[in-house]
């Protein structure tokens, strides 16, 4: 009874954070609402008992990652969402088409569900387990994750340190075709106030 | 101990941590202000009460009689909402912190009624991930200065909010890595169990990597609670005030208690971590055995208060690309090597 009252109320938290973010004009509203969603996740992880893991989602993912996130919205100062005709459309046709989907989904799942249900804090969550996993049953994914992880931040350097990737400080804009071939431009904070 | 009993005690407990931390909170304010007149050759608060104690009173009275601006563009929800998630998370840290062993009541009569032998510990709650829980509190933290800079609509704001919340995001990675092999050495993040791996002064200070392991934690505690000689995204002389320079009255008074507040944790996290906590020389009849311990727990915390307020003044502070060089140039890489030769070490002692 107590599960379910907290699976509900960790559940609605979340679904209410996924939906509003959607919803939200403003990219900053939106991006606070994922952090509701990371921390309401975190609580669906100490209800199976992973306790190690809901402490590391809230550290990495709504402590560090969302963080930067934010950051980068303030940093391109993007404004407000406008609603154009074809954004109309994909909410007339995208909130039916989403709910339907989910719907099939839901009764896929419930059709084929296991009648026994997860109680409490099942999981052996503990840091020692998840050790024992991660270094010595799973230690070559463990590795080769790193190691994509490298990647990825070693591209990233490069990516930051290209000749066009900055604009300068008197707002010169880099030239068209370097623009469309660099991602989203570092602005000098401040700049537009 | 039946259910309403834990109740009513945890209640009592929280109240009482809550109410203690606010008031040292204040306090701490007093000590700053006494000792920096103290180092700078001048006295300090004085009138208001003897030596100045009721001075945070007074300043509290201040706070909120006076007049609340909000500038008119900025952007309302996330302004007024900053400081209370900046205060929210700064004080919750206090939850997992234990001050002592623990607290042993007989049972009691009061008239027809017997409130049974109560024993409950010194600690709001004892998690077995208590050292990940203030790591993702602190962590937390960080929105309450970012969301100020940004939607105070201002450029030193701005600025300031974003110099703050890189520093902070930066000098977490080495808080965290400083702090892994002291969790090697204790065998585990209970923040209870590491403080009874510090038995018979075997504390982890004078453990060999638990020195080096000390002073990074301390350096990045430093940074992360932006404190002098790292407090660039707030000084006066650079940034007007930084992420706070659009706020006045008690909004104001929110940042400034949340920043004491994070400068307790860290004291009282560096007691338990590293100096052994509430270990000390316990002596005495029960009822003296059982406080003894928060004692020593207090003194060791407020010298920690006191060294944050001598390092202050006495050191200038850093210029940010300094800051964020040494943090992660050198700081990150002595973390990550201190944490990679304790493994070492313990790997091959074991």
């Amino acid at each position: 009874m107590l599960h379910l009252a907290l699976f509900a109320f960790f559940g609605l938290i979340c679904v209410a954070g996924a939906v509003n973010l959607l919803v939200q004009r403003h990219p900053i509203n939106g991006a606070l609402s994922l952090v509701v969603v990371m921390a309401s996740l975190a609580g669906e992880y100490l209800l199976l008992g992973a306790e190690f893991v809901a402490a590391i989602q809230v550290i990495v993912y709504a402590g560090a990652v969302m963080v930067l996130f934010i950051f980068t919205i303030m940093l391109l100062n993007a404004g407000e969402e406008e609603r154009t005709k074809g954004s109309r459309v994909a909410i007339l046709l995208g909130v039916p088409g989403v709910a339907i989907g989910s719907l099939l989904v839901a009764w896929t799942f419930l059709r084929n569900a296991n009648p026994e249900s997860v109680s409490i804090g099942a999981l052996l969550g503990d840091p020692q387990t998840i050790a024992r996993l991660l270094f010595r049953d799973f230690l070559l994914p463990f590795e080769v994750t790193s190691v994509l992880i490298l990647i990825a931040i070693m591209g990233a350097v490069v990516l930051a340190s290209r000749p066009g990737a900055i604009v300068r400080p008197h707002g010169e804009p880099v030239e068209a075709k370097q623009q469309e071939k660099e991602g989203p431009q570092l602005v000098a904070a401040g700049r537009e106030h | 101990m039946s259910i309403t009993t834990y109740i009513i005690v945890s209640i009592i407990k929280s109240i009482a941590v809550i109410f203690v931390l606010l008031t040292a909170v204040a306090y701490s304010v007093w000590l700053e202000r006494k000792v920096s007149a103290r180092i700078q050759n001048r006295w300090g608060p004085t009138r208001v009460g003897p030596f100045g104690l009721l001075q945070p009173l007074a300043d509290g009275i201040k706070f909120i009689f006076k007049e609340d601006l909000t500038q008119p563009y900025v952007y309302k929800t996330l302004y007024i909402a900053a400081p209370m998630i900046a205060v929210v998370f700064a004080i919750s840290s206090i939850a997992v912190v234990p001050f002592g062993n623990s607290l042993d009541i007989p049972a009691f009569h009061i008239g027809p009624w017997t409130i049974g032998p109560i024993s409950t510990p010194f600690q709001i709650t004892d998690l077995n991930i208590g050292l990940l829980v203030i790591l993702g509190i602190t962590s937390m933290g960080v929105y309450g200065v970012a969301l100020a800079g940004w939607s105070s609509n201002s450029k030193y704001s701005l600025l300031g909010g974003l110099r703050a919340s890189a520093q902070m995001v930066s000098y977490e990675i080495s808080l965290g890595l400083a702090l892994i092999p002291i969790m090697i050495r204790s065998g585990s993040f209970s923040l209870r169990e590491i403080v009874n791996a510090q038995q018979h002064l075997r504390w982890n200070f004078w453990w060999p990597f638990g020195t080096l392991a000390f002073f990074i934690y301390l350096i990045s505690a430093y940074a992360e609670t932006n404190r002098t000689p790292f407090d660039l995204p707030e000084a006066e002389s650079e940034l007007v005030a930084g992420y706070h320079t659009e706020y006045s009255a008690m909004k104001f008074a929110m940042f400034f208690m949340a920043e004491y507040a994070n400068m307790v944790t860290v004291a009282c996290l560096a007691t338990l971590l590293f100096f052994g906590g509430w270990l000390g020389p316990v002596f005495g009849p029960p009822i003296l055995q059982m406080f003894l311990p928060v004692i020593w727990f207090c003194l060791k915390a407020f010298f920690f208060m006191f060294l944050y307020v001598w390092v202050r003044w006495t050191l200038p502070r850093f210029r940010y690309d300094q800051l964020m060089a040494f943090g992660w140039k050198v700081l990150l890489p002595l973390a990550i090597a201190n944490l990679v030769v304790t493994a070492l070490w313990e790997a091959a002692r074991a």
